[in-house]
């Protein structure tokens, strides 16, 4: 059993990785990351009251999915949607306690819907005028493996295309306490099968027996990668950044892990 | 269009909620159109509203090894698990198939949130969360899906998908994907959710709780009653349970439209119900029931009563049992698919309770008592924040 798939498009937003094109020389350890990056994007695709106003986890997932579309030049209403978070958006979680705590007949509604876990992955569809299928996953720290399996799978179902979208914020209120990410960090890849006829590197998944040691990422990064479930994505980006071949393991849910083999 | 899709044998299935543990009880409740509703006794802060409140659950345990993740909505899985012989199945299926081969697809919207909300009303900022409540993963949203992973021991694929209220109607295509493609050869799928204040609170603040029993497609109903419920199903390739009903569809879409309120045309449920049929190779003719998503908010029903009307023939059955169970959110998807596949099995057509005088919008479909019938096609529509559309066709082994 293998996946095969091309890479058609790459999007991301983080600290100091601000779009593909900042982040590539961070990746391949060029550079060092801006530390002054601005880490609350605008969005183009939303409306600019969304803009403004959407959660960070709308805006950051919004911008890297905007960005992989993008590059792989493709209509995002045309592409399925899979977007994959540990822990959705740790602010209006946060809100959404903390007023049940105090004062519950007070609950914004707006905030209310936008506590769903499919915000992002909904303003996505909307913004996008997107009828196709889309999802909204977790698989707490393997929630990058398990959105990747997924939409791997849901590309060659269809035979066409399909949108990732992995992302998290960083924690606040007295979840900060308890949810280790002090980070927020989204990342983004357009698949499509070969017979979509999109050029971009080849990517195939499939089962491995034993984790592989990685490559390291550059000291830069270092920080960053214990502080976001989305991170476990950036050893495969770092190959792309460097357009190097590359084995990586990545693991999809406890006992479950992938193999993936990156064509330069 | 999608293309037809092999069936495969859903070989064990359960449910339980207000309108009863296991399948027996769903059954007997469903015949005597007895509802679980009762007034709202849950919240932190009263809220005069309705609620479908799984009995006993304060008094539950989990098993040890699992202590660090108890909470209402895993005491609510392990319950359900517990059901209809479904815990021993499912460890026969990953047993028979290895580990590795099955996977483990589960919805849910609150999941253990719960556990959080009550972190916070005990939270000191001295010491920070109270003890017994410092595990993170019970602070995930998927809590759930670590917890059943725990208990069957299953090591493919496990995953929890949160797409509000299609959550565990999806879990179903997702699986499907998995096994047609070679991923795993078995998947356990289900989905469970919980009262809570989040969503009592947060329904109520969008105004769509109703002050009384809710009222699915009734002219003057007043928006949902918020329930619970867990449910499970095991879904194997047909070949392994000849005599099993079988899933033969799913669909899904996006409206495109609104975060909270559904596309006025009914886009996205239209969609979601002609690719299920399409991957099902069924006319619109052969359905013989549908349970509808039927929330008794007034735009859903007006929305969803239209579709059917326009789209299907007036002898295809069509009712929505929230009456009976509440609106169980996350763990919807499953409770109604499991009502769909117990419609297959006894031969009868739950009708729509609490209903009085039909919305305008209904057509002749909208069946509102129950009725004998030989089901042999049945779908199933979940819809949710988002604008996240799901319908699921199941169908009687001997038919298809």
């Amino acid at each position: 059993m293998e996946l095969d798939l091309n890479i058609a498009g790459i999007g991301i937003w983080g600290p100091g990785l601000a779009g593909w094109a900042a982040a590539s020389p961070v990746l391949r350890g060029e550079v060092g990351t801006a530390t002054d990056a601005a880490t609350r994007p605008a969005p183009a695709l939303l409306p600019p009251a969304e803009r403004r106003r959407a959660p960070e986890s709308v805006l950051i997932a919004v911008q890297a999915a905007t960005e992989a579309c993008a590059m792989a030049g493709v209509d995002p209403a045309t592409l399925p949607a899979v977007f994959a978070s540990a822990q959705g958006d740790v602010a209006i979680t946060d809100y959404l306690c903390a007023v049940l705590a105090t004062a519950p007949h007070e609950l914004s509604p707006t905030k209310f819907h936008n506590s769903v876990h499919n915000a992002a992955v909904g303003y996505w569809t909307i913004a996008a005028r997107c009828h196709e299928p889309s999802t909204a996953l977790t698989a707490a720290a393997d929630s990058a493996g398990a959105g990747l399996l997924e939409a791997a799978v849901q590309a060659l179902d269809r035979g066409s295309p399909v949108l990732l979208a992995v992302h998290d914020c960083a924690a606040r209120g007295p979840l900060a306490g308890i949810v280790a990410q002090t980070a927020s960090l989204a990342v983004a890849l357009v698949l499509a099968p070969a017979a979509a006829g999109l050029h971009g590197p080849r990517l195939r998944i499939r089962p491995a027996p034993a984790p592989l040691a990685a490559p390291p990422l550059p000291a830069t990064l270092d920080a960053l990668c214990p502080a976001n479930p989305a991170a476990a994505a950036l050893p495969l980006l770092a190959a792309l950044a460097g357009a190097r071949p590359a084995r990586l393991t990545l693991p999809a849910a406890p006992g479950c892990l992938l193999e993936l083999v990156l064509d330069a | 269009m999608p293309v037809r899709i092999p069936p495969l044998a859903i070989s064990a299935f359960t449910a339980t909620s207000a309108a009863g543990q296991g399948r027996d009880a769903l059954v007997a409740a469903l015949r005597e159109r007895r509802s679980g509703l009762v007034p709202n006794d849950i919240s932190s802060r009263p809220l005069p509203c309705w609620i479908g409140r799984v009995a006993g659950i304060e008094a539950m345990g989990v098993p040890g090894p699992l202590v660090p993740l108890d909470c209402r909505n895993n005491r609510l899985a392990w319950l359900g698990l517990n059901q209809d012989g479904f815990l021993g199945a499912a460890r026969a299926a990953v047993a028979r198939h290895g580990p590795a081969r099955v996977a483990l697809v589960l919805g849910t919207s609150t999941a253990s949130i719960a556990a959080t909300e009550e972190a916070y009303r005990r939270y000191d900022a001295a010491t920070g969360f109270p003890p017994g409540l410092l595990e993170p993963l019970l602070h995930s949203p998927h809590s759930l899906g670590v917890f059943v992973q725990a208990v069957l021991g299953t090591a493919g694929p496990c995953v929890t998908v949160a797409t509000a209220c299609s959550s565990s109607a999806k879990v179903f295509a997702q699986a499907e994907r998995l096994i047609r493609h070679g991923l795993a050869d078995a998947a356990v799928v289900g989905g469970v959710d919980t009262l809570c204040d989040s969503v009592l609170f947060g329904f109520n603040s969008l105004e769509l709780v109703s002050p009384e029993p809710c009222r699915p497609f009734d002219v003057r109903r007043r928006g949902i009653s918020i329930g619970e419920a867990a449910g499970f199903a095991i879904l194997e390739r047909a070949d392994a349970a000849p005599q099993a009903p079988r899933l033969i569809g799913w669909g899904e879409s996006s409206d495109a439209h609104h975060m909270s309120s559904p596309h006025p045309d009914g886009l996205g449920a239209r969609r979601s119900m002609e690719d299920a049929l399409a991957r099902a190779g069924l006319a619109l003719r052969e359905v013989d029931y549908v349970n509808l998503h039927g929330t008794a908010t007034p735009k859903n029903d007006e929305v969803e009563a239209a579709v059917i009307a326009r789209l299907f023939p007036a002898t295809t059955r069509a009712s929505s049992t929230k009456g009976w169970t509440g609106h169980t959110l996350g763990a919807a998807g499953i409770l109604e698919a499991v009502i769909a596949l117990l419609a297959l099995e006894q031969g009868f057509v739950p009708g729509t309770l609490n209903c009085d005088e039909l919305d305008p919008h209904c057509g002749p479909q909208l069946a509102r008592d129950n009725e004998p019938l030989a089901v042999r096609f049945a779908l199933s529509n979940s819809f949710g924040f988002g604008g996240n559309n799901c319908t699921l066709a199941f169908a009687a082994t001997a038919v298809h």
